[in-house]
């Protein structure tokens, strides 16, 4: 079998579903219960379905505090991607392309009263996820990949 | 989100139930704020019936935090920490910055 038509028979048979949401961080609870559901559905345990409805919750309101920059300017498009291997996010939205390189790293250790309050979001979504994924295209939108696989892949 | 605060006599109780988010944030630093304003800096924070939290819901912790500790005028603790919140904690690096209780008894008892 060429691995070509293996992957494409794969994704033939996940499940795909797609929801919009109007980018308010009140859908940031429909959103949540969204995801949460493809992630029971695609067999992720508990614990896991806590860390992906956090980075979701991180990056959707990244979407409306950054690429929109203000509330009710769009919507988000969230697809999830039940497949054997688990569960896979796909966050769309038609604002403001995002370089996740300009966002300097939080500084964990840093005392008390230094402590930035800000900057957790997006180290969140790395340390929640498997794999990541941004690309921005002009007209498609910014898209957001994200991964989480049911058990831990032997590296 | 349900936010309900009780006096003690050397604490204020907050309790919340419901997920705090970027959403309900801000209700919570209100709540904060104004106890805070009325110049109360011990805090006990039940955690038991919080659903969720976000980066939003733990800047709200760090800046009370950071208010209450100044000039050692008190501290906000927290109590009963669900498992999925105590991760977040220790994600973004906050679990030496509070102390935890099991129960809001011994959390208050601390004052």
């Amino acid at each position: 079998v060429d691995p070509d038509s293996a992957s494409r028979f794969a994704f033939f048979m996940s499940t795909l579903r797609t929801h919009t949401f109007p980018a308010c961080f009140d859908s940031l609870a429909d959103i949540g219960a969204f995801v949460i559901r493809a992630a029971e559905d695609a067999g992720l345990d508990e614990h896991r379905i806590s860390q992906v409805e956090l980075a979701v919750d991180e990056a959707s309101s990244n979407i409306i505090e950054h690429a929109y920059g203000t509330e009710g300017d769009g919507d988000i498009e969230c697809t999830c991607r039940i497949s054997d291997e688990g569960l896979t996010v796909i966050l769309r939205d038609y604002g403001k392309p995002f370089d996740p390189q300009h966002v300097p790293e939080p500084d964990l250790d840093a005392e008390l009263q230094e402590r930035k309050a800000g900057g957790l979001g997006l180290y969140f979504i790395r340390q929640l996820m498997d794999e990541i994924n941004f690309e921005f295209t002009s007209g498609a939108g910014n898209i957001l990949t994200m991964v989480k696989r049911k058990e831990q892949r032997c590296e | 989100v349900e936010i309900t605060t009780r006096e003690f006599k050397r604490c204020v109780l907050v309790e919340v139930s419901g997920r705090i988010d970027s959403n309900t944030a801000p209700d919570l630093a209100d709540t904060l704020d104004a106890i805070t304003e009325s110049g109360n800096y011990n805090i006990v924070f039940d955690m038991s019936d919080v659903d969720f939290i976000s980066s939003a819901g733990l800047r709200v912790l760090i800046d009370v935090q950071k208010r209450c500790k100044r000039l050692n005028r008190g501290e906000l603790v927290l109590v009963d920490v669900p498992e999925q919140i105590y991760e977040a904690l220790e994600l973004a690096g906050f679990l030496p910055l509070f102390r935890l209780f099991d129960d809001t008894t011994a959390a208050v008892g601390s004052f």
